[in-house]
């Protein structure tokens, strides 16, 4: 990594610390920065102190792992299948985590255990990006294809949740719902404990094919060339991109289109290599989403929109950018 | 080319489609979680007496039936239309995000208006939402330095939908006491629909296959390429904004009554195509005979999957459909 691209890393960074502890601080009742400072090293107290440890800071450091590990995911996704439109939720995998875990839900009404939801996310995410790569295998599997396939997988799976919602009872289909459209809104350190050892296992081992996916970069040919094993690599590679995309559904529902923008701004910053450029996309990811969550929590007081909904409202006109410029 | 060659053959073809429609709605009217005799519903309307038999058939059976063939005709035609004219195979109202266009639009207006939204003010709704949305999605798919690409048309459309749906389903969170009104339009079905929303949606339906109709010659022009119908003297704009606002009249119509219904308007085109060829003064009245068989034979198949509940059509239309989507997208002659 050059100076800048280290500088770029290390400001992001700080950007990211910085955001989490302003939504740490601000919400319907303001705590001031010195007094979350305070309650962080455990030196105050009162309700303040566990406002800001027990609701704020678990909010916070969800919407941190699962924005990276969505941008991460996309990064990973988009090195592999060399598409600038590929992300998790138009190949289908973010239907299949989510109709997994919400027929967990329903079959489990309530007495389920939130460490078991991130990795049923991941087994239907699999499910899902596998039955699409058999679909889309033909020959070789050509990007469109995947894509399109994606769309039509996610179109029937997101009627089957649907479906699920309304036949379940009337109480869970609102919190279903909830966790559906995306949003750390409610998230505590259950969510985060059972986060975390996915984010911190996957996203440090996904570093490792940097110089893998460089090569791939330059085509199958020059890959084999410099001595990548290009298949086996390409099939952890995949393996690792759903298992984040699915363990973030399982914990925050569809946020859609982070996946997609994220890798994007990052290559802006440093370019597409990717042993800068996966930290940088997991740092632009957690922005995006403490940024979308803070709107969603600040705009309408005192309403809590869900983040999905602006990810979803800038996502969608960056995707036609995307649309417009590259195609 | 498709298999009836001779006009004899078509119009024979067609008769007989309707014949089959007019026995499958006689079915969806009599079977279900009750079963009818043919007789009992010559006695509703004959001899209303107000029993709980009567009640089923005349506010429940028959307003679903006519509901499930004007929405199915009205998506079928819809689907054909635009694929003709975008020369997409994949084209159709839930493919290009114009449903869900449309059900966001009903989702705000429920939020804002609360119960003071009447039907027609949904229809309306519903018609603004289709018309954004397609709109969107043709210019989205006719710009770019690419020009035009079938392919960017199903992916903007495909953002659209992601993109309502996110925003749908944000707005309902915000505002609880829409939830179930709302689920009630999110899940494309034709249960607990009555005359009042058949009498509602029927003008602008029937006005949106009467255009498609008139421009049933002009679309076997324009299929052929913008050259060819230059040449011939079409008005390309003049014949994509009929077009436009028949897709949006019949899709819209169908998504105010029927909520999202999804495939209808994909597949149908495609299994007309097989029987009649490309040419669309056929082929649209097949679509439409087609798309009421196909949707009220799912709505009848559906509740009887898990009885006593039923599968939403909506839902059976999608799982129907995906197989058939995937068949056209590994076809050869797909353009990618």
């Amino acid at each position: 990594m050059s100076y800048r691209k280290s500088m770029t890393v290390t400001a992001l960074s700080m950007l990211t610390i910085l955001l989490a502890l302003i939504s740490i601080s601000v919400g319907s009742t303001t705590i001031p920065m010195r007094e979350v400072i305070a309650s962080l090293f455990g030196s105050a107290d009162g309700g303040n102190s566990l406002i800001v440890i027990q609701f704020r800071m678990p909010r916070a450091l969800a919407a941190l792992l699962v924005g990276a590990m969505l941008a991460v995911s996309g990064a990973l996704l988009q090195g592999v299948i060399r598409n600038p439109l590929a992300a998790p939720d138009l190949i289908g995998v973010t239907g299949g985590a989510s109709v997994a875990v919400v027929s967990f839900m329903t079959l489990y009404t309530g007495m389920y255990s939130m460490q078991w939801i991130p990795l049923i996310a991941i087994l239907g995410a699999l499910a899902a990006g596998s039955l699409n790569y058999m679909l889309a295998w033909k020959k070789g599997v050509s990007p469109l294809r995947l894509v399109l396939i994606g769309v039509g997988i996610s179109t029937a799976l997101s009627a089957l949740t649907t479906f699920l919602l309304i036949s379940g009872p009337a109480y869970l289909a609102s919190q279903v719902l909830n966790w559906m459209t995306g949003s750390v809104y409610g998230t505590g350190w259950k969510h985060v404990s059972a986060a975390a050892p996915w984010a911190l296992v996957i996203i440090p081992l996904s570093f490792l094919f940097s110089r893998s996916l460089n090569a791939q970069a330059m085509g199958d040919t020059v890959a084999t060339g410099l001595g990548t094993r290009i298949q086996r690599d390409r099939l952890l590679i995949m393996l690792c991109s759903i298992a984040l995309a699915g363990a973030a559904v399982g914990i925050a529902g569809t946020l859609s289109f982070i996946g997609l923008i994220a890798p994007h701004i990052a290559r802006r910053m440093v370019g597409n290599a990717y042993g800068a450029l996966l930290p940088t996309a997991a740092l632009t990811g957690a922005v995006i989403l403490l940024l979308a969550d803070l709107a969603g929590r600040m705009l309408l007081q005192p309403l809590d929109i869900p983040a999905g909904v602006f990810t979803a409202a800038f996502g969608a006109p960056f995707f036609f950018y995307l649309l417009y410029k590259k195609m | 080319m498709g298999l009836f060659q001779s006009q004899r053959a078509r119009l024979l073809g067609l008769l007989t489609g309707v014949l089959l429609l007019t026995g499958v709605m006689l079915l969806s009217i009599l079977l279900g979680l009750q079963n009818f005799h043919i007789s009992m519903l010559l006695h509703t309307y004959q001899a209303f007496d107000g029993s709980t038999e009567h009640m089923i058939i005349r506010d429940t059976r028959v307003p679903r039936t006519i509901v499930g063939a004007v929405v199915g005709a009205g998506l079928a035609v819809a689907g054909a239309v635009m694929q003709a004219i975008t020369r997409n195979p994949l084209a159709s109202p839930s493919v290009f995000g114009i449903n869900s266009g449309a059900v966001l639009f009903i989702v705000i207006g429920i939020t804002v208006l609360g119960g003071g939204l009447s039907m027609s003010g949904m229809i309306w709704l519903a018609f603004a939402g289709a018309a954004v949305t397609a709109l969107l999605v043709f210019v989205l798919g006719f710009s770019g330095p690419g020009g035009f690409a079938p392919v960017k048309l199903t992916l903007a459309g495909s953002a659209i939908a992601a993109f309502s749906a996110s925003v749908t389903s944000g707005i309902i969170l915000i505002d609880k006491q829409s939830l179930d009104q709302a689920l009630f339009w999110m899940v494309g079905s034709v249960v607990n629909r009555n005359m009042e929303h058949v009498m509602a949606m029927l003008p602008y339906a029937a006005a949106g296959l009467v255009l498609a109709l008139l421009l049933s010659r002009s679309l076997n022009v324009a299929a052929l390429g913008d050259e060819v119908s230059k040449g011939l003297g079409i008005s390309l704009f003049l014949v994509r904004a009929g077009a436009c606002i028949s897709v949006v009249l019949l899709a819209g119509s169908g998504v105010a009554v029927a909520g999202p219904i999804a495939f209808i308007g994909m597949i149908v085109p495609h299994l007309c195509r097989s029987l009649v060829g490309q040419d669309h003064r056929w082929l649209i009245p097949y679509c439409a005979v087609a798309g009421s068989l196909l949707l009220v034979l799912a709505d009848l198949v559906s509740r009887f999957v898990i009885m006593p509940k039923e599968v939403p059509v909506g839902v059976a239309t999608a799982l129907i459909g995906v197989p058939f989507l995937i068949y056209i997208v590994r076809r050869k002659s797909y353009v990618l």
